[in-house]
């Protein structure tokens, strides 16, 4: 067999076989599982919420305030004289009342009296109260119909179509926006995870000198390939098991759960674009974090070199608030283009919206250069300091061997 | 089988004119040598000497500034790494593979397939009484216990040269013991056997032929006898009982513990001092021409350079 393909085997078998691997692999769909047996769970037992009766009282200086004293649970109240309510309010026969100065009509202002401390009057009150001053005001102005629609006059709908004019398969809303953004954090999980394997690997082989032996079996370049591919294909297992349990746990929902998990999709070609982005971004970053394995002395330096580039990494997650706000700003092409950052913010995006082709191809072809340079790159000082044992070569160095390596 | 002698087949290593600096100091300057098929060579030096550069340029894991390294008469390749053993000075292996999945991966790097390393592995665990604790992991083993799975490691795919960096660093004498024997059945295999180590002793006790460096430079370079016996001194060892008298051609009596050394003038040999004691009709226990041990040789000429 040959001998890179032997490594290969060897660094698989070896990251697999890993506990932290095997949870961190399982632990995903096992916790969306969970998640949606205690939805279901939760809204099998629970009815929906009682809502007691409650009376409040009103005074209508204005006038013409009579009927329509029934919205919903709340039932309304007539008191003469503003006393009287306060009198009822004390005694507890209501819970709160309200005053319609003699001045409605132009000014709309309502004074509201009650018992309770509270920030702002609690949505049901005010929509009944709204209702009712409605109600009042547009009886036999307006068909009752007309009147419900002035009530609750929006209830949008959207749709959308594509080129051609049919309905889009994949809308928008949130139900697109979620499995991306999960699965940015995930793909940020498993380039970090992959990458520190490899690095723990690496510095381990050289802080126990066993890389003299495998350099005197084969050649840096086939340990480099072996070990990158090996890690890589563990970590490309992973991402296999959580996509594909990210498509039966949804199609298992949504036929068990309505609501917004029936909404949820998986945007078109995001399956592929995960797989892809996850491989070039895994790529660049184990051979980013092999250059940093070959310079450090142990691996817990190695892991604080490898952080400043894991950083930008994440970055598209922290400003995923204000991509949801300004999906159209340019700062996000720059960060769908510029490769340390192009593997998260590409999930994000397509959540929030569509990236034009261009963009993807842009983004992709640079991801890719990067790898090929950084591979250039690493292979110049991976054999020297691997070998180098004990302290770490200062910077200049390294630079200088960029340049003759 | 001696240096020289056949067609440069017989050779198993052959270094020429190597030069290797780090950072414009000079670790190995001009140095070359050859090493014989069936000879256990060794080299030697003081710590920073350059030896541990010198065997990683002859392994092909870091490359010579100039000059070049032929093994096993051919140009290093990734080919020829699969004859060569090699145990490198500060090692470990896997610490949670197991002893028998650690031997058969790196054996396997080295062009075994699977199934005969495993039967190697197991004949090379018994011969050294490792056989018992070929399922535990390399971290359950004791450090001599993993220096032998080292050992077995670097000659398990049957090298034709193997090189040995301070093998016996670490190890009790009853493995020390094992591992030499193990040495000498590999140059009678017609192995060659290359051993860097300051302990002088085991290199007088196996090595046929030695390069000593110091700073990178050869300062001793040839059969170990021949260089011992160029720097003796003229005087013998003589153990006896009885009453020894004057010796004609003996300038001077130097009594140790269990021996006494002799010094002879100059117009006298040791062959014409033992007729003479024979003579005097002492018992003679032991008479042997005084060598100086390695160690003094070492001394002397890694001295010599400092100054």
């Amino acid at each position: 067999m040959d001998k890179t393909l032997l490594i290969f085997r060897h660094e698989f078998l070896h990251t697999v076989k890993r506990k932290g691997f095997i949870i961190m692999t399982l632990i995903v769909p096992l916790v969306a599982l969970l998640a949606m047996g205690g939805f279901q769970l939760i809204s099998g037992v629970a009815e929906p919420p009682i809502v007691e009766e409650v009376t409040i009282g009103y005074v209508d200086n204005s006038g013409g305030f009579e009927g329509y004293t029934q919205q919903g649970k709340v039932n309304l109240v007539r008191f003469d004289t503003q006393d009287d309510a306060t009198e009822a309010l004390v005694a507890g026969d209501i819970t709160e009342y309200f005053v319609i100065p003699p001045d409605y009509i132009s000014t709309g202002v309502v004074s509201r009296y009650t018992l309770e401390k509270q920030l702002v009057a609690p949505e049901d009150i005010a929509t009944a109260i709204r209702n009712f001053l409605l109600s009042n005001l547009l009886a036999g102005q307006v068909p009752a119909a007309t009147v419900d629609r002035v009530e609750a006059p929006l209830n949008l709908v959207t749709t959308r179509l594509t080129e051609t004019g049919d309905i889009a398969p994949e809308q928008g809303g949130f139900g697109t926006f979620i499995i991306p953004v999960v699965f940015g954090i995930l793909l940020v999980f498993a380039i970090i995870f992959s990458s520190t394997y490899l690095l723990q690997g690496l510095v381990e082989e050289k802080e126990n000198r066993l890389i003299e032996i495998l350099l005197s079996s084969v050649s840096a370049r086939q340990l480099l390939t072996g070990k990158v591919l090996g890690i890589g294909v563990a970590g490309l297992v992973q991402v296999g098991v959580w996509v594909i349990s990210a498509s039966l746990l949804l199609s298992l929902a949504s036929s068990s759960i309505g609501g917004l998990i029936s909404t949820i999709q998986l945007p078109a070609n995001f399956l592929v674009l995960a797989v892809v982005y996850f491989i070039l971004g895994y790529l660049l970053f184990a051979v980013l974090s092999a250059g940093i394995g070959a310079i450090s002395s142990s691996s817990r330096e190695g892991q604080q070199l490898v952080g400043i580039f894991t950083l930008p990494l994440v970055i598209p997650l922290w400003f995923m608030s204000l991509l949801i706000l300004f999906p159209d700003n340019p700062i996000w092409v720059v960060l769908t283009i510029f490769p340390v950052t192009a593997p998260v913010e590409v999930m994000v995006r397509l959540g929030v919206s569509d990236i034009p082709a261009w963009q993807l191809a842009a983004s992709i072809t640079v991801l890719a250069l990067s790898v090929i340079g950084t591979l250039l790159l690493t292979s110049k000082v991976f054999r020297t300091y691997l070998l180098m044992y004990g302290k770490r070569p200062k910077f200049g160095e390294i630079i200088q061997s960029l340049r003759s390596g | 089988m001696r240096v020289g002698e056949g067609a440069s087949t017989m050779l198993a290593a052959e270094v020429n004119h190597i030069f290797k600096s780090y950072a414009d100091k000079a670790v190995v300057n001009d140095l070359s040598f050859s090493v014989a098929r069936g000879e256990i060579f060794g080299l030697i030096g003081p710590n920073g000497a350059g030896k541990t550069t010198t065997i990683r340029m002859m392994m092909d894991i870091i490359k010579p500034d100039s000059g070049d390294v032929t093994m096993l008469d051919e140009k290093l390749s990734e080919a020829s790494k699969n004859r060569l053993g090699y145990l490198p000075e500060e090692r470990g292996l896997y610490r949670k593979l197991t002893t028998i999945d650690s031997i058969i991966y790196l054996a396997s790097l080295k062009g075994m397939d699977r199934h005969s390393a495993e039967e190697k592995a197991n004949e090379l665990l018994n011969q050294t009484g490792m056989l018992p604790h070929k399922r535990k992991k390399i971290e359950e083993l004791s450090q001599g216990m993993g220096q032998i799975i080292q050992f077995i490691v670097t000659i398990i795919h049957d090298p034709e040269l193997v090189i040995l960096d301070e093998p016996f660093a670490g190890l009790d004498p009853v493995n020390t013991e094992l591992l030499k024997g193990m040495f000498v059945d590999l140059r009678n295999q017609g192995k060659a056997v290359i051993l860097s180590t300051h302990r002088m002793n085991e290199v007088e006790e196996l090595c046929d032929r030695i390069l000593m460096i110091n700073n990178g430079r050869s300062v001793l370079y040839g059969n170990l006898t021949e260089i011992k016996s160029s720097y003796r001194s003229n005087s013998v060892i003589l153990d006896f009982d009885g009453e020894l008298g004057e010796v004609p051609g003996v300038t001077g009596k130097r009594t140790n513990k269990g021996y006494v050394e002799l010094v002879l003038d100059g117009n006298t040999t040791p062959q014409q001092v033992l007729e003479r004691l024979v003579s005097t009709g002492i018992v003679i226990n032991r008479f042997e021409v005084a060598t100086p041990p390695l160690n003094e040789i070492f001394l002397k000429v890694v001295g010599k350079s400092h100054g």
